[in-house]
């Protein structure tokens, strides 16, 4: 066979067409995003000049006028998003207000928790939903498939701020203090060592499982539906006559087929679980970018809320670019279509 | 398919035995809907839940807002004898003392005389369907004495009434949600089906644009941007439309799949040529053609709503008081210390969680049923 170019493979312009389109997307994401921050009347200075004088401290308008010319507050709209847009595009995503420091430091900060407890709240999605999806399928109408079902539908009524209270509300009165965070005060600030990471990793499964809980839901109840698909078609009574032992016949070939959904959901499930992050987030009290995001948006600090959604937004896109691209690569008829 | 009732009613066809052929789209769907037994008790649930917040005022004892001086008060206990006699529902009257040991107020139980409860009474005026003006309230206890059968919250406020008051807010921002979702998508969805071409290149890649946007993040975003100073009424349309504006995408894309494999189709060809307008045969001859298919599929929204406007109430980015909606409700719920002493201000969330999973039911089953010929 001749060696085709790497450009002219068809995975490769896919790949490419799809990239430039995550581009563009995100642009117009970027604008949006800054048109609804900028939105409400006012801004950060009027509620922080009301905030000073309800506590005696006036601020004469020459002063106020001056502030407003240093933050830039006092150009036109399209100005102010492209400042603000080069900017984040070159790395520097300005001044947060109500911290007093650097939108990338607390953006930085941050980051990574958000993206470990989505990562690890989507491999516990699917180490949960999996497995259960294949047992309640090959066991239908069985005791066990009727207590999954149940708390699966109950998963999914249950929106994830509802679930993270009702726990944090459990655990307040079986013991008495309040749950939350993911590490005990004392180590905060304290440098990474054994103890430091056994207290983590202690307060870990929580957040995990209800950040996870509507994708858990969801993915049991597919699961169990295409593979109870599946175990009818002939095929499969047609590899139980030949002799091939159960559990390697189930794992082979109907599990396969019954995983292409869920695979293809992938980037579904991240955005899903980015929101999630937010929600769950703002309610245990995570070290997540939500919480900032939330406060930020409460109180006008416009260069942090628009960041960080700014920066949920890439996450998302970018999840259903991998998810695309994994499919394209498993699918011939979408990369080639 | 216009009337597809009729072919069941003539006699000749029942008489000439082929059942199975006789059998309208519409009973078989209703015969296969009926055999989802959790769906068929869902739809009498929400039935019942749509009937309380139809007569939410009546049902209430008092008004939402209706202040009272027992902050906090557990749910009253309603008694049926007093002294080993039956009298019918009663409840005691409850002082307020101050514990000079613990600081706290005690409700002490005065059990020296019964309080009947009575039906039909006049109490706090309010109108109804917001057109009516009425005072009449189903039970209550008069003035004498409180009943407050699901606690009162921080102000003395009747829980159990602002609860029911609640579901009229709560349960139609899904219906109205729905019916946004319902226009849009077709009118989206329908563009980009029949024309095809650039028209739905343009409508696609926008529609994938939407689906990129993180939900909850831009919903927050959102909220946060209505303005302090907007009526209710308003910010209620607002967060209907909010919620409305990620859902359309799922029912624009059926929309325009479907209308790509019809639009060829003769009877099109045939509207067009006798001069039928391109809307005319849209909205006209090829949408209801699988309208009920559509509006099944919606079911499964209208809980996603329900959800959202929950969410946003409860972190303050949605509905605000004085509205009173389950978010809005759980907000005095946000506080730990509270909800560990006042655990009745955690009603409304089981409220959403049973009417939640009554919709997915009913849309199971309605899924199942819109396709009657699926085995």
């Amino acid at each position: 066979m001749a060696r085709t170019s790497i450009i002219n493979h068809p995975l490769a312009r896919y790949v490419a067409k799809r990239m430039a389109w995550a581009a563009v997307v995100l642009v117009l994401i970027s604008f949006f995003a800054f048109l609804v921050i900028q939105l409400p009347p006012g801004d950060f200075l009027e509620s922080y000049v009301e905030e000073l004088s309800r506590s005696g401290m006036g601020v004469d308008s020459a002063t106020l006028v001056a502030l407003r010319h240093a933050y830039g507050l006092d150009r036109p709209m399209i100005v102010q998003y492209w400042e603000w847009v080069t900017r984040f595009a070159r790395g520097d995503m300005g001044v947060s207000f109500i911290y007093g420091k650097k939108v990338n430091l607390i953006i930085a900060e941050r980051l990574p928790w958000t993206l470990m407890l989505t990562f690890g709240s989507m491999l516990v999605t699917y180490g949960i939903a999996i497995p259960i999806g294949i047992y309640t399928a090959r066991r239908q109408y069985s005791t066990t498939d009727f207590v999954a079902s149940f708390i699966a539908f109950i998963g999914m009524a249950t929106p994830g701020f509802l679930l993270a209270l009702v726990l944090m509300w459990i655990f307040y009165i079986s013991f008495g203090v309040t749950m939350g965070g993911l590490q005990s005060p004392q180590f905060i600030g304290q440098p990474l060592s054994w103890a430091k990471t056994g207290d983590l990793l202690m307060h870990l499964p929580v957040p995990l499982v209800v950040i996870g809980i509507g994708g858990i839901a969801n993915l049991t109840r597919t699961m169990r539906a295409t593979l109870l698909d599946e175990l009818g078609k002939p095929y499969v009574t047609t590899a139980r006559a030949k002799g091939l032992p159960e559990h390697v016949l189930i794992r082979r070939y109907p599990v396969r087929v019954a995983l292409n959904p869920i695979i293809s959901s992938g980037g579904w499930l991240l955005a899903e679980l980015f929101s999630g992050d937010t929600v769950v987030g703002i309610v245990l009290g995570l070290p997540t970018i939500g919480p900032v995001m939330y406060r930020a948006l409460l109180a006008q600090d416009m260069f942090l809320a628009s960041s960080c959604v700014m920066v949920m937004s890439i996450l998302t896109v970018f999840g259903f670019l991998i998810s695309d691209l994994i499919l394209a690569y498993t699918d011939p008829r979408i990369r080639l279509g | 398919m216009s009337s597809p009732t009729l072919v069941t009613s003539g006699p000749a066809v029942v008489a000439s035995g082929a059942e199975d052929v006789s059998w309208s789209q519409w009973r078989l769907i209703w015969a296969k809907f009926r055999s989802h037994k959790l769906a068929v008790v869902s739809i009498w649930l929400l039935g019942a839940f749509y009937l309380i917040a139809l007569f939410a005022q009546f049902l209430a004892p008092y008004g939402p807002w209706q202040p009272s001086p027992y902050a906090y008060a557990p749910p009253t206990r309603v008694h049926f004898f007093f002294n080993g006699r039956f009298v019918g529902p009663m409840v005691y009257r409850v002082k307020i003392q101050s514990n000079p040991a613990t600081f706290e107020r005690d409700f002490v139980i005065d059990k020296s005389q019964p309080v009947r409860v009575h039906w039909f009474v006049r109490g706090a005026g309010y109108r109804w369907l917001g057109l009516i003006p009425s005072d009449f309230h189903l039970f209550g206890v008069g003035a004498a004495a409180q009943i407050n059968l699901m606690g009162a919250d921080i102000l003395g406020r009747d829980c159990f009434s602002r609860d029911l008051i609640a579901t009229q807010i709560s349960l139609t921002v899904g219906l109205i949600g729905v019916f946004i979702t319902f226009v849009l998508g077709c009118l989206i969805g329908g563009a980009s089906g029949y024309y095809g071409g650039v028209v739905d290149n343009v409508v696609q890649r926008f529609m994938e644009f939407v689906t990129c946007l993180p939900t909850v993040p831009m919903w927050m975003a959102l909220g946060a941007a209505i303005p302090a100073s907007w009526s209710n009424l308003k910010v209620y349309f607002t967060i209907t439309v909010i919620l409305a504006l990620r859902s359309w995408t799922g029912l624009s894309r059926q929309v325009r799949s479907k209308l790509l494999e019809m639009r060829e189709e003769d009877f099109v060809v045939a509207a067009r040529v006798a001069g039928a307008t391109d809307w005319g045969i849209i909205l006209r001859h090829l949408l209801p053609g699988f309208a009920s298919y559509l509006i099944v599929n919606l079911t499964v929204e209208i809980p996603r709503m329900i959800l959202g406007e929950t969410t946003l109430s409860f972190f303050g980015l949605g509905l605000r008081p004085p509205t009173v909606s389950w978010g809005v409700l759980l907000q005095d719920a946000q506080n730990l210390a509270a909800i560990s002493s006042y655990p009745w201000l955690m009603f409304p969330a089981l409220m959403v969680v049973v009417c939640v999973l009554a919709f997915n039911f009913l849309g199971d089953g309605l899924r199942d049923a819109a396709d009657p010929f699926k085995e």
